[in-house]
């Protein structure tokens, strides 16, 4: 009751200065003065709440160089929010949503951020694609206590309580690839290669930890660049040192140029003498490099396009024919898709838009529909989800040869691993 | 290191090290060639560069979607007309953006920089409308990926050949038509003296837009070749142009040899470092030794004299 009275004073002023334009001005005002009482409700801190409609941000980078892979992000966010929509909306509202473009720009992303948060009150952003945008729109969000559903696989050691992840931090994409390299491939020896900055060596770390507990060996640890384009050199140091396993973690531009020219220098992926796992290359970077060039290869993620449960049918379905036929979706794709859905279960199981609300209601909220399957946002708010196996084929897509049995949990901050 | 290998192991590493280094000796010269004729020759800085190269890599892609839905049976040997198209396009692009924006800043160095620019970002964002913000997948004919197994340990990319070939070819080609032709005399009577040039009536108006649209003309080329080894996205062209001006500048910004001797020197420290180091203490490397150079030598390794 307390906080509807300042809700009531804010529309008292905007009546006095309708009240000045013009006596007719007064009765739809008086129409919306009288509704008001039940967005109160639901939305005590001012945002962007009216009775039909909520509105929430999209911050992706459309232009730059990452927009190459944030397009997905977006796709998949703009069909969770229609479909929400087509459904209902969140507590009876049709969600409305505001996008802005981060060009690839980390400090525009905190810009950006700051004025979906200021100036347009959403109620929830869904943005960020790399650890470097991600960091840069974090003190913004806390300061303005903001809530960012972040859709990418990223290195972890952070757990903010104003970002719900939705991909997997690194131990879940990692420990168990290698358990089951050991395990189903007998891999002994592991060559370490990525792109040089911290998702990449970080990712690494965690992995030579785990290789060491394994009592396996690392063989070779080496970064490139970002954008490199000639790998001609680390492809000879690979032949010469024949690691049972290359582990790759490259990213961009630069992965094209090392499966094209891994491919032109005889190392055929599909005979798996050197057997190759990727944690960085989805059906969308398969586009650029080819089919032909990546077969054989094997990628740790949660999520492929070919999963074969029924949500995943249904999103599939219902993407081609949002997006067009031609379009794949990878790992991200699919947990920018969870991001809308999980807020839209927080805010009801909540049954509130308040952002500390929402924070409270989210741990523990599961979402059945998931095109991955089941999930489970966990205390710390990245989610328990499964570690799966793909082998990538000449047409683009994974196959899946391994999942994990239980859902693996996250573990940001990971004891014995940093 | 090496203590753990046989002396055939060894042999087979060195000698695939080595065609490493000469196959990026060839992407380097392709890189620079273009960008040396406009710099070296106009006093342009192209900054343009890449977007030049990554015009020539969509003509391919689109080159190769043409053949693969209209002329299945001819796909093996798409690649060569994708390339003598990419050359036409760019060249064509290029001679509108020199008679547009470039001949109005002749004077004006800096300028022409920030111009080429703001055209790179347009040439970006245009790229990105047509053919969408993603990578695409240009596919190769079957006879160009793979390699030829010499020995066991030996295998010779058959596409790193190939762009040796065309690097070799280009270079020549630039070589006759700048040293062994009319055009090149006037090209190069215009770079030693334009008031002089233009009395003896050469049309230096005419010059600079062949010289310029040639330049990127070579740019379309290297990146129709390009696409055997690397992306092709709107942005992939940044991944080429600072590569592309340590070598221009490293040679001696006005001698087609200097660009070549650097090309070679670069190349050839990198991949060597690239294989007793890591990747990115390669890069670092590379550039303190280039730096140094230029330190010590300002004009780069080769200088034009030219009265001034």
């Amino acid at each position: 009751m307390k906080l509807s009275k300042t809700r009531s004073s804010s529309h008292r002023s905007s009546w006095t200065r309708r009240h000045l334009l013009g006596g007719l001005m007064a009765l739809p005002a008086l129409f919306a003065l009288s509704n008001t009482a039940l967005a109160a409700e639901v939305n005590t801190t001012g945002l962007a709440v009216t009775d039909d409609t909520v509105k929430v941000g999209i911050l992706h980078s459309i232009t730059g160089t990452m927009a190459i892979s944030e397009t997905g992000s977006v796709q998949a966010e703009k069909l969770a929010i229609e479909q929400i929509n087509a459904s209902g909306g969140v507590l009876g509202r049709q969600i409305e949503y505001i996008q802005e473009d981060g060009a690839s720009d980390w400090p525009t992303f905190a810009e950006k951020s700051r004025k979906l948060l200021v100036n347009d009150n959403v109620a929830a952003v869904f943005g960020c694609w790399t650890s470097a945008s991600r960091k840069a729109v974090l003190p913004v969000f806390e300061q303005y206590n903001g809530m960012l559903y972040y859709p990418t696989f990223y290195e972890g050691l952070e757990e903010s309580p104003n970002v719900i992840y939705t991909g997997q931090e690194a131990t879940q994409q990692i420990l168990a690839s290698i358990d089951w390299l050991a395990e189903e491939k007998g891999a002994k020896t592991f060559y370490l290669l990525g792109s040089d900055y911290i998702w990449p060596r970080t990712s690494n770390k965690i992995a030579r930890k785990h290789i060491d507990k394994l009592g396996l060996k690392v063989v070779g640890e080496e970064y490139y660049p970002l954008g490199h384009t000639q790998f001609n050199s680390v492809i000879n140091k690979i032949k010469l040192k024949k690691p049972d396993v290359i582990f790759a973690s490259v990213v961009g531009g630069s992965n094209v140029a090392f499966y094209k020219q891994m491919k032109a220098a005889g190392i055929d992926l599909t005979k798996e003498s050197p057997l190759l796992l990727t944690i960085s290359v989805t059906e969308d970077e398969i586009l650029g490099i080819g089919g032909e060039n990546v077969e054989g290869a094997y990628a740790s993620m949660k999520y492929f396009q070919s999963l074969g449960n029924d949500n995943n049918q249904d999103f599939v379905k219902a993407f081609k024919k949002r997006w067009g036929d031609d379009i794949v979706i990878g790992d991200v794709t699919q947990a920018a898709y969870l991001g809308p859905w999980l807020w839209k279960a927080a805010v009801e199981k909540a049954g509130s838009f308040d952002i500390d609300k929402v924070r409270e209601a989210s741990p523990g909220i599961e979402l059945t529909t998931a095109p991955e399957g089941y999930v489970r946002i966990h205390e710390n708010h990245h989610l328990w989800s499964k570690a799966r196996i793909g082998q990538a084929q000449k047409d683009g897509q994974y196959k899946v040869i391994y999942e994990t049995e239980e859902l693996m949990e996250p573990d940001p901050f990971p004891k014995g691993y940093q | 290191m090496f203590a753990d290998y046989t002396m055939t192991e060894l042999t087979s590493i060195f000698a695939m090290q080595g065609f490493a280094g000469l196959s990026l000796f060839s992407i380097f010269v392709l890189m620079a060639l273009g960008l040396a004729i406009i710099f070296g020759q106009m006093g342009v800085i192209n900054m343009a560069h890449g977007e030049f190269m990554i015009l020539g890599a969509y003509t391919t892609y689109l080159t190769a979607q043409l053949f693969e839905n209209y002329m299945p049976g001819l796909y093996g040997g798409y690649f060569f007309v994708a390339m003598i198209l990419a050359f036409f396009v760019t060249a064509a692009l290029g001679a509108l953006v020199e008679w547009l924006m470039i001949r109005h800043l002749y004077h004006r160095p800096l300028d022409t920089l920030l111009a080429t620019w703001g055209l790179s970002l347009i040439l970006q964002q245009t790229y990105r409308s047509v053919f969408g913000a993603r990578e695409v997948g240009v596919s190769l004919p079957d006879w160009m990926m793979g390699s030829i197994a010499v020995t066991d340990l030996v295998e010779i990319p058959i596409n790193g050949i190939f762009v040796m070939v065309l690097a070799l070819v280009i270079a020549f080609g630039v070589y006759l038509l700048m040293f062994r032709s009319g055009w090149g005399r006037q090209v190069r009577a215009v770079v030693q003296n334009r008031p002089m040039s233009e009395a003896v009536g050469i049309d230096s108006g005419k010059v600079d837009r062949v010289t310029f649209a040639l330049g990127c003309g070579i740019a379309g080329v290297a990146g129709s070749a390009f696409t055997m080894i690397g992306s092709t996205g709107p942005t992939s062209g940044q991944l080429y142009i600072v590569d592309t001006f340590l070598v221009v500048v490293f040679g001696g910004a006005q001698s087609l040899l200097g660009t070549i001797a650097s090309a070679f020197t670069i190349s050839q420290a990198q991949s060597t470092m690239e294989f007793f180091l890591s990747g990115s203490m390669a890069k670092v490397l590379t550039l303190l030794v280039v730096v140094g150079i230029l330190m010590l030598r300002p004009q780069g390794l080769f200088a034009l004299k030219v009265r001034r």
